[in-house]
């Protein structure tokens, strides 16, 4: 590997690399930015922000704004912190990522390895549905969720969440699994096994890499998603990012900067953490339909 | 009533027929090859017997049980496929016994069936590992070894050497070959590969657009072939197939036939029945290998005709020497010993072996003699 990035590279001079370096460098520190203020902000008292600056590093360290972003805060009228609704968000999206993700993948399955009359029609309007913007679908699925008596539920946000997310999952299954030998799934029939056996023994086992990139897609979009949440939840049922929005817009008392960095932070946290621990994959799971091993 | 039995079976997809009225019947034991050109519907109707695909008309049954709407599973058959289609995520001992634990086999006999099969096979220091870590020919063995576990009655293998090296595919032609003479079991196998076919087969149906062209054993084939698809398709290089005239001189038909320089030669018809054909136009179909030398020609022969051509090009092959000629406006290529003593653009006389020549009607292109 290491000999091929080599022989592939094109040859430039010491002094150019140099300078590419130094300008991606700069570039990064750019970039990172935004995470140093924040970082920096949120471990100082607040006087040493409204001091002025917000670029130093504090001369008193503390996690007091931590403790209080997540514990005691105010958010709305209840002093709480964010807390209870970072457990709203997990569980909203851990049972939304697992059932889009493997709707996504039996359908993948369905539509490569069970063709049918119209099957490519249907893929198409599954897809469809990922163009569709967030804003149309709002009253009709207020609506849907009234009637179905899960409105201001989590479970209402959890299906909001699958049935939009399907469209995607589905898209990323069925590319992967099309390039999946069909004599596999042809050989287990002949070998006994049924519908599901064939999916869990001999495709999903496979099925790693596409796998990641789904929940990372699925995980982030769902944790991050502020319209849906502030639409349809409940007041028991709010996720992260509509807290943070009434934390850091609660109208009275001083604005405390160094808490509301703190729970910013808090709310990008799980997300960063599933791209630190499958980020590799993603980016493996991506290619691995394009290129055949 | 046969051991397995096509009958009258038709394939459809959609408005367009890929497989037209296919009628074979074998006996338990046999090894049937279908072979023919790609596209011309083995794998299909490969895939009709094992339950993969439907069939659109028709019967197949095997041990006298119709198995049309019957689950592949169920049909006790087992197939090898081209690609080999081993389980990417399980090792070769799970690849093995997979089938049966689907059939709800008990362990304890799982583990025995599958320690046979791989001593059978030579793989049993391969047990432990993922397909992705053998190579082409431990992967043949392995996908073979998935199909002899299951004991089924009949073997369906669709193309399963044509992912191997040419030498490997000589040796594992050979092993299949012993591992049917041992087992005796009954296989039906595709190939596009008329080499394979001769050597493996007890029986071959020649396959061409959707029909049967021909269903006999090897020697039928070749040396009575139903029609000029059949006799240039099997062998190689293929039949010579030339233009002639039937002309019956003092009783005894002969194939009149244009040489290099446009003169004729007159070959005697050695057997069959040519009647109705003097004065007519016939398609003559020679063997390469029965056209020699004098001294190499078949002395069991009764009718060796001889006729002296201009030879255009000569290809040593090391064990023979081909000879291109010209005779009715065509290329005839002659399969001479290596020490045969022929040059390029001089005459040379042949002896043609007109035991095994073969008349084609130029019409139907369907076999008139013998
Ligand atoms: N699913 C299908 N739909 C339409 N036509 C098909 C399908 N599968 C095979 N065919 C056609 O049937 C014919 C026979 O195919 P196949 O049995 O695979 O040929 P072979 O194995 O002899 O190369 C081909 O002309 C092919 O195009
Ligand atoms: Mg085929």
């Amino acid at each position: 590997m290491a000999h091929a990035t080599q022989d592939t590279a094109i040859r430039t001079g010491r002094a150019v690399r140099m300078l590419i370096y130094l300008v991606l460098i700069l570039f990064a520190l750019f970039y990172m930015l935004p995470l140093y203020v924040m970082l920096v902000n949120s471990v100082k008292p607040l006087e040493e922000i409204t001091g002025g600056g917000m670029m130093n590093l504090p001369q008193l360290w503390t996690l007091e704004p931590w403790a209080k972003a997540w514990s005691s805060a105010q958010i709305g009228v209840e002093p709480t912190g964010l807390s209870p609704y970072f457990w709203n968000s997990i569980k909203m999206v851990v049972p939304a990522v697992a059932i889009s993700t493997i709707l996504g993948a039996l359908n993948g399955y369905v539509l490569t390895k069970w063709r049918f009359r119209g099957d490519t029609i249907l893929f198409g309007l599954m897809l469809f549905a990922c163009f569709i913007p967030f804003q149309i679908v709002l009253i009709p699925m207020a609506r849907m969720l009234g009637l179905m008596g899960l409105a201001g539920t989590t479970w209402g946000l959890v299906l909001v969440h699958v049935v939009y997310g399907i469209g995607f999952t589905t898209l990323y299954f069925r590319n992967y699994y099309a390039v999946f030998p069909t004599e596999l799934v042809r050989a287990a029939q002949i070998d006994g096994a049924g519908f599901f056996q064939i999916f869990w023994r001999i495709l999903l086992p496979s099925s790693g890499p596409i796998a990641v990139v789904s929940i990372i897609w699925q995980f982030t979009n769902i944790w991050n998603d502020f319209l849906f949440g502030a639409s349809f939840a409940g007041a028991d049922s709010q996720p992260m990012t509509v807290a943070l929005n009434n934390l850091v817009q609660a109208s009275h008392g001083v604005k405390e900067y160094n808490v509301h960095f703190a729970g910013a932070i808090l709310a990008a946290l799980p997300t960063l953490l599933v791209y630190i621990v499958a980020g590799r994959y993603f980016v493996r799971g991506l290619m691995a339909g394009s290129v055949k091993g | 009533m046969g051991f397995l039995d096509i009958d009258n079976t038709t394939k459809s997809y959609g408005a367009v027929e890929v497989l037209h009225n296919v009628d074979i019947s074998i006996e338990e034991g046999e090894f049937l090859v279908l072979v023919g050109p790609s596209g011309c519907g083995k794998s299909t109707l490969l895939n009709m017997i094992a339950g993969l695909e439907e069939i659109s008309s028709g019967e197949i049954r095997i041990k006298d049980r119709v198995m049309n709407g019957v689950h592949p599973s169920k049909r006790n058959i087992a197939m090898v496929f081209q690609s080999y289609a081993l389980y990417p995520n399980m090792t070769v001992g799970q690849n093995i016994t997979f089938g049966l634990e689907m059939h709800g086999t008990p362990k304890p006999e799982r583990e025995k069936a599958m320690k046979e099969v791989a001593s059978l096979l030579q793989i049993e220091q391969l047990l432990d590992r993922k397909p992705g870590a053998l190579s082409g020919g431990q992967r043949q063995r392995v996908a073979m070894g998935r199909a002899l576990v299951r004991d089924p009655d009949v073997f369906l293998f669709d193309e399963p050497l044509s992912n191997l090296d040419a030498k490997l595919r000589v040796d594992m032609r050979t092993e299949i070959k012993k591992l049917h003479q041992k087992l005796g079991t009954t296989i039906v196998y595709v190939t596009h590969d008329q080499i394979e076919a001769m050597t493996l087969s007890t029986r071959i149906a020649v396959m061409n657009g959707g029909y049967v062209q021909q269903l006999g054993t090897p020697q039928d084939i070749y040396d009575t072939p139903a029609n000029i698809f059949v006799a240039t398709f099997m062998g190689s290089p293929a039949m010579n197939v030339v233009p002639a005239r039937v002309a019956v001189e003092n009783g005894k038909p002969m194939a009149r036939v244009a040489l290099h320089d446009g003169t004729e030669t007159a070959l005697p018809f050695s057997q069959g029945n040519m009647e109705g054909w003097d004065g007519k136009d016939i398609l003559l179909g020679i063997r390469p290998e029965t056209i020699t030398d004098e001294d190499a020609a078949d002395r069991k022969s009764s009718n060796i005709a001889h006729m002296t051509n201009r030879i255009v090009v000569t290809e040593p092959a090391g064990s023979d020497t081909f000879v291109t000629m010209t005779m009715g406006g065509k290329d005839v290529i002659a399969r001479m010993r290596s020490d045969a003593e022929v040059h390029p653009g001089a005459d040379f006389t042949f002896a043609v072996n007109m035991e095994k020549a073969v008349a084609f009607d130029p019409a139907t292109e369907a076999r008139i003699a013998p």
